[in-house]
């Protein structure tokens, strides 16, 4: 019978069926960090209980890990913050006796967990894997079945190797077409939750695929399945192809020779059979996709940049029109107010969305030989990982930032949650590369603007939002 | 998880209802990396006549005399009575954690909010419930008499006084298999720990590299 790639993973890691309509699933991969793990490794050793495979689980602080160097020159005991510290510290103490593989707080691999993992070669296709983070949907781009899971999950997982789950629906987006150029895998994915709202794909893993989809580079796929979660959906994926291939070839983790081989078979059939049935489709045009601006308190609140803040008055009923007020009220827009008037304050470039080369390479792109605008307060480029700070800097791309006027910081979360020090004042606006505009996320009374890494570097030098494609 | 069979417990009683998730356990210790050690912080707006905070020596700090648990012939307890609606508000895990950690093993009152009666479990705590007015008549036999302790057989489903009456209460069959056994989610996967390795075995012939 034809499958579904959901199909095919799910079926490859049933251990067991039970009476009650869950499953036993086998988890493949395991990564964990600083901010949801310390409670399971405190389970483990009240019950006494050892993980159960150990190379399954890869560590490394992110959440709360400073991004300046003067902070981050000492390690964990300069953490100034004191919560933070202990959670690091924590962290590390949990690896060290468990035996975890952990990349600490200035190793050069340390970075976001969701860039970590895949730039390793740990996040391979086939695989199931899991974090205690919802994000970990972004893995699901190398045709690998992956989620977030809570606290008392990771230490399920951790003891037992495996997760009782109850299986999902299928949804296929399909996005066929050719890109504009100056139009990023980071507007399809807005534009997707701006059609099927935050809570479209509420029960079903994501598929993504079409022409559009096929033709982005992994990283751009990453930032892809990073959003499914966005749209409702724990599990975002796409289909294994060349590209995937080439980009996992070599990687530390990666499987090597006679093993290669063996593994490429097997992830050649990693793709929904051209048969196969999903519950639902959904298809976007690609060529149609502007760039995108988020301009409300939700993902799903994003208009194409030279369109205009909607009209709570032209809302379709009562209840829209409601959330749309209290949107505005939070944000302090105006209705009809244009896009590219919206005066910012700061710009955040990174996240486990976008902090990777190819994000910081369109950035640099556009802030090359132009000044940051004297407006702006700050505006912040935090590398994925200490790789890709690395190879960026060997790219010159540091020099290009700094010179613009951008700070370049050391690899972490940072403003994307404002868990360490770099946070939005009250009622600040920021351009953001980041996935949540949620009230509050990016500092109290913050008010983010999700949008391209493009994007955001345009808007920085302008001090407002720009169409890129006419910067 | 400790299993619950049998116990002949000293009985607490909190009269109050609708105690909720923010009195047993306050916001400000959540912040902690441990699900341990919220004993000392359980019901800690009652409990101590200052702010608490975490990291703190709750040994130096000024008890409040008229609390339950800070009387003499209450020290010891493991059996909480309490009103109903018990464990409402916030989903926080640590209410189970600091009631556990301070020594109760059981919790009677006349209903449970859904979030805590299913938390509650899961941590080895077992929640009775018993009708409103057997519930009256627990309270005035406690505060009658000092000492006063509850045989609660779980296999058997029954509470008995000190007089010899014997209560019956409902339990769903899975949740006290569960506690009998001492079986949190992890120990029931655990016993398909054969199945688990055999899907491992099967796993490293087809795909070695996941295992390397
Ligand atoms: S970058 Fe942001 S969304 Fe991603 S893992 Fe860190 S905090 Fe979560």
């Amino acid at each position: 019978m034809a499958q579904t790639l959901y199909d095919k993973l799910w079926d490859a890691h049933l251990v067991k069926q039970r009476d009650d309509g869950t499953a036993l699933i086998y988890i493949d991969r395991h990564l964990l960090h600083e901010v949801t793990s310390p409670q399971a490794f405190e389970g483990l050793r009240l019950a006494n209980r050892k993980p159960w495979r150990l190379n399954a689980n890869l560590a490394t602080p992110d959440h709360n890990v400073p991004t300046t160097l003067k902070e981050r020159a000492q390690g964990v005991s300069g953490i100034e913050d004191e919560t933070s510290r202990i959670q690091v510290q924590t962290l590390d103490d949990n690896c060290d006796e468990f035996g975890i593989t952990e990349f600490k707080i200035n190793d050069l691999r340390q970075g976001i967990v969701h860039v970590v993992g895949p730039e390793q070669g740990a996040t391979l296709p086939g695989m199931t894997l899991v974090c205690g983070d919802s994000h970990t949907a972004t893995h699901g781009a190398f045709a690998a079945l992956a989620h977030g899971v809570g606290t008392s999950e990771v230490e399920h997982v951790l003891a037992t190797q495996c997760l009782i789950q109850r299986k999902m629906k299928n949804l296929l987006i399909q996005v066929d077409g050719e890109l504009q150029p100056g139009v990023t895998a980071k507007d399809i994915i807005l534009a997707v939750i701006g059609e099927i709202g935050t809570a479209g794909g509420t029960g079903y893993a994501m598929e993504f695929a079409g022409s559009a989809i096929s033709s982005l580079s992994m990283e751009g796929r990453m930032t892809i399945c990073n959003m499914a979660i966005e749209a409702g959906a724990r599990v975002g994926l796409v289909g294994c192809d060349q590209i995937t291939l080439d980009y996992v070839k070599g990687r530390p983790f990666a499987p090597k020779g006679e093993q290669w081989d063996q593994a490429v078979a097997y992830w050649n059939t990693l793709h929904s059979d051209a048969d196969a049935v999903f519950d639902k489709v959904v298809k976007l045009d690609a060529a149609s996709i502007e760039p995108q601006v988020s301009w409300g308190t939700s993902p799903e609140m994003v208009v194409a940049v030279n369109g205009r803040v909607p009209d709570p008055a032209k809302a379709a009923d009562e209840n829209l029109r409601k959330s749309w007020e209290a949107a505005l009220k939070y944000m302090g827009l105006k209705p009809n107010q244009a896009i590219t008037d919206i005066q910012l304050d700061r710009v955040f470039i990174g996240s486990c969305t976008n902090s990777r080369i190819e994000d910081l390479r369109a950035a640099a792109e556009v802030a090359k030989g132009r000044k940051v605008a004297a407006t702006l307060k700050q505006a912040l480029v935090v590398p994925g990982s200490g790789l890709v700070k690395q190879q960026a800097e060997e790219e010159g791309l540091d020099k290009i930032f700094i010179e613009a006027g951008f700070e370049w910081r050391e690899p972490g979360c940072s403003m994307c949650l404002a868990m360490n020090a770099d946070k939005l004042g009250q009622g600040e606006h920021c351009a953001s590369t980041s996935n949540r505009n949620f009230e509050g996320r990016q500092g109290y009374g913050g008010r983010t603007h999700l949008v391209s890494p493009a994007m955001a570097a345009a808007a920085a030098i302008a001090g407002h939002f720009v169409d890129v494609r006419e910067f | 998880m400790q299993k619950f069979t049998q116990l002949n417990g000293l009985v607490a009683p909190l009269d109050r209802a609708n105690v909720d998730t923010d009195l047993i356990i306050p916001k400000q210790f959540l912040k902690s990396i441990k699900r341990t050690g919220f004993g000392p912080n359980l019901f800690d707006e009652l409990r101590y006549l200052d702010e608490g905070f975490p990291g703190q020596d709750c040994s130096q700090r000024p008890l409040n005399p008229d609390f339950v648990l800070n009387q003499p012939r209450f020290q010891q307890s493991e059996v909480l009575l309490s009103r109903q609606n018990f464990g409402c508000g916030s989903s926080r895990e640590h209410a189970p954690w600091a009631l556990v950690d301070y020594g109760f093993r059981a919790v009677i009152a006349p209903s449970f909010a859904d979030i805590f009666f299913n938390n509650a479990p899961k941590n080895g705590l077992l929640l009775i419930q018993l009708d409103e007015n057997t519930v009256d008549r627990l309270f005035n036999e406690v505060n009658a008499s000092e000492g006063y302790r509850l045989l609660i057989d779980l296999p058997a489903q029954t509470v008995t006084t000190p007089s010899g009456e014997v209560l019956r209460f409902e339990m769903d069959p899975f949740r006290k298999h569960c506690l009998i056994e001492g079986l949190d989610d992890i120990g029931i996967t655990l016993q398909d720990a054969d199945a688990i390795k055999a899907y491992e075995a099967k796993q490293a012939a087809h795909t070695p590299w996941i295992f390397n």
